[in-house]
């Protein structure tokens, strides 16, 4: 109890913070409810910090599908969690503040503080609750425990969504993404309930073991198998997949930008922090050639995946409004890293262990990508407003509200034209080297199919993405256009500082300080199982076809020649690139 | 070094335009791409020519993500160091040619120009199939920009249509090179995409099948660039499109990235695949060459004309690489130099005539000489370069290419592995291209006699508009204000300053091209002889994993065994794994056997 305890340092603190800023954001006088963001940046650091280890490094004891996730991946939640916090200030309660008159505009005197109308304390503290259930995620290793930390990621956006914004559709857009939310979490929660029924055990690390029996035993039962199928499409809801993706566009466009921007972040992560442990509890050792997941959850991964990139980016070429696209592309990308997901983490071994093999490496390195990129994109629809004739705000909605936005305002043009060129995946921003190990892990896996329909993807995204990039870039603004109202920029200039964090990020990142967020994806995607259990049954196959030589199989046998000791090459590199169920080496 | 600094000084100067007021803007540029031009005649003054392939610039490579095994590696070979001078060359002129022409938004244009230029160079410099890969696609950014920026009417249609054409093609051809890359690192435990790795792997280590596929892959990409002919429409119309300078560097430098690339990446990469599938590539260019011929016959707009000439150009090109024959890719890889200069003349000449008519269509342009002699003199003189007139560069590489496809029966004749591949190109194909020439003669003829020769023809009222503003030969042209109406009605010494260059390189490639097939000859043969070794594959044998890759096989090494007398797969058992480098230096050798 105390040891798991002391894993959850950075949760502790998030909690400590949230019941502080609810007690400081009540308060009246205004530059103490200022201090819920610094509070809620301190303490998203510390977590950080802790996460990682604090000054003893990354500490990699915890067992579990996927140890080092609960470490990296809450310091991901930590990190990009402050640039979310930037866009925050100003999305509630703004009628308090003085701060809403733009230049040129006389502030307008703010009304007396109410706390009864008050929204900030919630909101902060709903902020922090909803990250703390991610880095729950991350780090749990039971289903009890991974529903628990679902919906603690989840009922907060409820409630953030609703109170984004005073206008009907934030309404509209609260009940119906608590409504479809429910029936997701009904879905997987029902998906853990069979799986508990199939194998005895909420225990990630129990119910691996199980399947593994069963495996053995002559094959997985058919009541695990749909446990972990439905589970599998109750997440999409969370990763805004296909069949449950319909709430995205209604939901961002209903939401102010920076809730958006969370959405897309926090829940998609939690879903895919949920995916990976539990893919990674099945294994990757099943299939034709041994590196497949279980047939059925294979299936629905490929038809999920397939579908959601596609429709994703399909619908989003025909939309006119920001988030609408956004929102779709989102979609889109969780069809990329769903690729990661099907590849899965190799065989084991040599140059399996790297992030360019490991999908689920991978899927996490492209997490923080997205999460990067998509901040920037976000932040620019925050930080602009339209000022109505009768002194009322509005964010801009139309890509035709970005036009000429580059020669206006360069920062906030810029970041769009760069985060835009992110996420189409152009070279050399982060975007590229985010897909890259997705394409190689991909192909390692032997999903030529997945890789060419996620390449061609990519390239029908680029169809949108150079819309969002060409109008601040490229297009001038008519001035007869501004018929709903003058386009200002906000008066929380911290929005911007967050967008200019996410461009100089993409840039940065992919030239020359992407290193080091390599080398924990690679680490985050090794399995912490027992060397008994990973890749035995791969192991128990022909030599010919384990999982590092499985680009031969179905070739001519030219490669294949018996050497001088009578083995054949695949037999050569499982002993020369060490077992392939090696337990990962887990470097500080 | 002298590479990196071959990409970063356009690069600074792109940053040093984007912070200077417009006005300086074209000063900038103008030093940005002339810093270059002299750096590179120093290093080219250095650069061992004759030496054949071997890379000249030990630059250490740094690692950019080695996670994923991206490193920043430059170098460069004797064919990249020739198409580094045509894209350095060019992007003087570009920028000159461009005073005029240009009018606002300087320093976004002029900016973009310069990043393209480093990104062109950087393609060229790359040995990191990622870099390649970057700056391969970071192309297109300039380009979108330029072209939809600064084209005329359709141009938004245009740069979207180029990008995505461009884009797909690459994305599948980086599928290409992932399974290339994977295949390399679970033979040597380690991730990498460098280039001579990529090629050792996938040239020994692939079956035929997957050669095949992955030859699919990374040709889809290039056939886009180049484009061979189903996958031309995009060029027409991104030509058409573009301003002078852009059409100029799509012409001159962009389509050669993709011919470049089969020569660096497909031919060695899978020459198993090459060689079943060049009837088939062959016969698309070989379309390419005639449909393009015939459709040019019909333009009536001059531009778009000479752009359907570039699809029927490049068609030589590829048939001359795909010959793989040393004639043959020497003359392919001249045709690049070539068709750089003589199509970037012509898209040059074609922006001066736009500048002073404000049109295209050869139905209002007719007899121009009575009107502008000198243009005339350049616009017949760049035109009998492209047809390929004895004494003139295109002649030399066309001549090549041909010959090339003419003799690749007899070089490819004993090949053992000939009976079950698709089998090398021959006569036939030669003949049939060559009435590509006859067809190019044609048109591009008519164009001539129509634009330049007859009766004097100009669009209504600009006659007498022209005369009107007859200045001295010597009135500067950059006059901020209108400068279209200050144009002197011939060519400004601006203008025949950046044509002299080009033309003056048309005459010294056509009347002594000795040195260049002479640096060519080194690299080519090295090609071909080891597209000889490696389409014996049955020789091959498995290396152990964790063995560093083999050495690449000498061309001078002697010959162990007469390959002919081993059957291909009756390689001996006993013969251990870890001295494979003896069976594909006996059969590299097996083709001076063969001779």
């Amino acid at each position: 109890m105390i040891e798991k305890l002391q894993t959850l340092w950075p949760e502790i603190t998030l909690f400590i913070a949230a019941c502080a800023v609810m007690i400081v954001g009540l308060s009246g006088t205004r530059s103490i409810r200022a201090l819920c963001t610094p509070i809620c940046g301190l303490a998203l650091l510390i977590a950080t910090f802790l996460s990682l280890g604090g000054l003893g490094g990354v500490d990699i004891t915890v067992t579990g599908p996927l140890p080092v996730l609960a470490s990296y991946g809450k310091a991901m939640v930590g990190v990009i969690g402050v640039i979310l916090l930037l866009l925050i200030p100003g999305v509630v309660d703004r009628e308090f503040d003085a701060a809403p008159g733009g230049p040129g505009e006389a502030p307008q005197p703010p009304r007396a503080f109410e706390a009864i109308r008050s929204n900030t304390a919630e909101f902060h503290a709903f902020f922090l609750f909803s990250l703390m259930g991610l880095m729950l995620c991350a780090g749990a290793d039971d289903l009890i425990w991974l529903f628990l930390a679902l919906e603690l990621t989840s009922l907060p956006t409820y409630v953030m969504v609703t109170i984004s914004t005073a206008r009907n559709r934030s309404l509209e857009a609260g009940v119906k993404y608590f409504f479809l939310g429910a029936l997701g979490a009904a879905i997987f929660l029902y998906g853990f309930a069979l799986i508990y029924g199939g194998t005895g055990s909420t225990n990630l690390e129990a119910v691996h073991a199980s399947i593994v029996a069963q495996a053995d035993a002559g094959g997985i039962n058919s009541i695990t198998m749909a446990g972990f199928v439905m589970a599998i499409i109750g997440l999409c809801f969370k990763i805004a997949a296909v069949p449950m993706h319909f709430y995205t566009p209604d939901v961002y466009q209903g939401a102010a930008a920076p809730v958006a921007a969370f959405l897309a972040f926090v829940p998609k992560s939690a879903g895919f922090f949920a995916i990976m442990l539990l893919t990674a509890t099945l294994g990757w050792s099943f299939g034709a050639s041994g590196t497949e997941l279980p047939g059925p959850v294979h299936s629905a991964l490929y038809i999920i995946a397939v579908l959601t990139m596609t429709v994703g980016n399909v619908l989003a070429i025909l939309q006119n409004s920001i988030k609408r696209i956004l929102a779709y592309s989102s979609i889109a990308h969780s069809g990329y890293m769903l690729v990661g997901i099907i590849a899965g983490p190799g065989g084991g071994g040599g140059a399996d262990s790297t992030l360019s093999r490991n999908g689920l490496s991978a899927v996490w390195f492209y997490l923080v990508c997205y999460g990067v990129m998509n901040v920037g994109a976000f932040a620019v629809v925050a930080s602009l407003e339209r000022r109505r004739a009768d002194g009322t705000h509005d964010e801009i909605d139309s890509v035709a509200d970005l036009r000429g936005l580059c020669a206006s305002r360069p920062l906030l043009g810029w970041t769009m034209v760069i985060s835009a060129a992110g996420l189409l995946g152009l070279p050399p921003l982060l975007g590229f080297f985010g897909k890259l190990p997705l394409f190689t892990s991909g192909v390692g896996a032997g999903h030529y199919l997945l890789v060419i329909i996620l390449g061609i993807n990519s390239a029908i995204a680029a169809y949108y993405y150079l819309r969002l990039a060409a109008a601040p870039l490229l297009e001038s603004r008519d001035p007869a256009e501004s018929v709903g109202g003058e386009i200002v920029e906000s008066p929380y200039r911290l929005r911007t500082a967050a967008g200019l964090i996410s461009a100089v990020g993409v840039v940065a990142l992919a030239l020359g300080l992407g290193g080091p967020l390599g080398s924990a994806a690679t680490s985050v995607g090794q399995s912490g199982f027992a060397p008994s259990y990973v890749g035995r049954r791969a192991a128990d196959r022909s030599p010919a076809v384990i999982p590092a030589a499985a680009h031969t199989v179905d070739d001519e046998p030219r490669d294949v020649e018996p050497a001088a000791d009578g083995s054949v090459d695949g037999a050569t590199i499982e002993s020369d690139g060490g077992p392939p169920d090696a337990r990962f080496d887990h470097a500080r | 070094m002298n590479l990196a600094l071959l990409i970063a000084i356009p690069l600074v100067f792109a940053f040093a335009v984007a912070l200077s007021r417009p006005a300086q803007a074209r000063l900038l540029a103008t030093i940005g791409t002339l810093l270059p031009v002299a750096l590179y005649i120093v290093q080219a003054l250095g650069f061992p020519w004759l030496r054949g392939e071997t890379d000249f610039y030990n630059t250490d490579a740094i690692d950019l993500f080695p996670s994923l095994g991206v490193r920043l590696s430059l170098n460069a070979d004797t064919v990249s160091m020739l198409l580094i001078g045509l894209t350095v060359l060019l992007g003087p002129i570009c920028v000159i040619g461009s005073y005029t022409a240009v009018q606002d938004r300087l320093k976004t244009y002029y900016g973009w120009l310069l990043v393209l230029q480093a990104a062109m160079t950087g393609v060229f410099a790359a040995r990191d199939a990622v870099l390649f890969f970057v700056f391969f696609e970071f192309t297109l950014v300039p380009m979108y920009i330029l072209i939809s920026l600064y084209g005329s009417t359709n141009r938004k249609a245009a740069a979207t249509k180029f990008f995505l054409y461009t884009f797909t093609g690459s994305v599948i051809m980086l599928a290409g090179l992932a399974y290339i890359a994977w295949v390399s690192a679970t033979r040597t435990g380690e991730w990498s995409f460098d280039l001579t790795t990529l090629t050792v792997a996938s040239s020994e280590y692939l079956s035929n099948r997957e050669q095949a596929w992955v030859f699919g892959a990374l040709m889809l990409g290039f056939a886009v660039k180049v484009p061979l002919f189903p996958l031309h429409t995009w060029l027409p119309l991104a030509h058409t499109e573009a301003p002078t300078a852009g059409s100029v560097i799509l012409a001159g430098v962009l389509l050669k990235l993709g011919t470049y690339g089969m020569y660096k990446f497909v031919l060695p990469m899978c020459p198993e695949a090459a060689l079943a599938y060049a009837p088939l590539v062959a016969v698309v260019s070989i379309i390419g060459i005639l449909y393009a011929g015939l459709i040019c016959w019909v333009q009536t707009d001059v531009k778009k004309l000479v752009a359907y000439s570039s699809v029927s150009h490049l068609g030589f090109c590829v048939l001359g690489l795909f010959s793989m024959t040393s004639i043959g890719l020497t003359g392919s890889l001249l045709y690049m130099i070539n068709h750089g200069l003589s199509t970037g003349a012509l898209f040059l000449l074609i922006g001066m005539m736009y500048e002073r008519y404000h049109t295209r269509s050869m139905k209002e342009l007719g007899g121009l000489a009575a009107r502008m002699p000198v243009w005339a003199t350049f616009m017949v003189f760049f035109v009998m370069s492209s047809v390929g007139l004895p004494g003139l560069n295109g002649f030399v590489s066309e001549l090549y290419c041909l010959l090339g496809t003419f003799q690749a029966g007899d070089e490819w004749a004993h090949h053992p592995t000939r009976a079950g591949l698709g089998g090398p190109l021959g006569p036939w194909f030669a003949a049939v291209a060559a009435v590509g020439m006859i067809v190019g003669a044609m048109y591009l003829l008519y164009m001539v006699g129509k634009v330049v020769w007859g009766p004097l023809v100009e669009p209504h009222g600009h006659g007498a508009h022209a005369h009107g503003h007859r200045h001295s030969a010597g009135a500067p042209a950059s006059a901020p204000s209108d400068a279209h109406a200050h144009l002197p009605a011939d060519l400004t010494p601006r203008e025949i300053g950046i044509l002299l260059p080009l033309a003056a390189l048309c005459i010294f490639l056509g009347v002594y091209p000795r040195p260049v097939l002479k640096a060519l000859e080194g690299p080519t043969q090295q090609m071909v002889e080891s597209l000889h070794m490696h389409t014996r594959g049955s020789l091959q044998t498995p290396w152990p994993v964790g063995a560093p890759p083999p050495p690449r096989p000498a061309h001078t090494a002697p010959a162990a065994t007469d390959p002919h007398d081993v059957p291909a797969n009756q390689h001996p058992a006993d013969e251990p794994p870890a001295a494979p480098a003896s069976g594909g230096a006996g059969a590299g050798s097996a083709q001076e056997a063969g001779h």
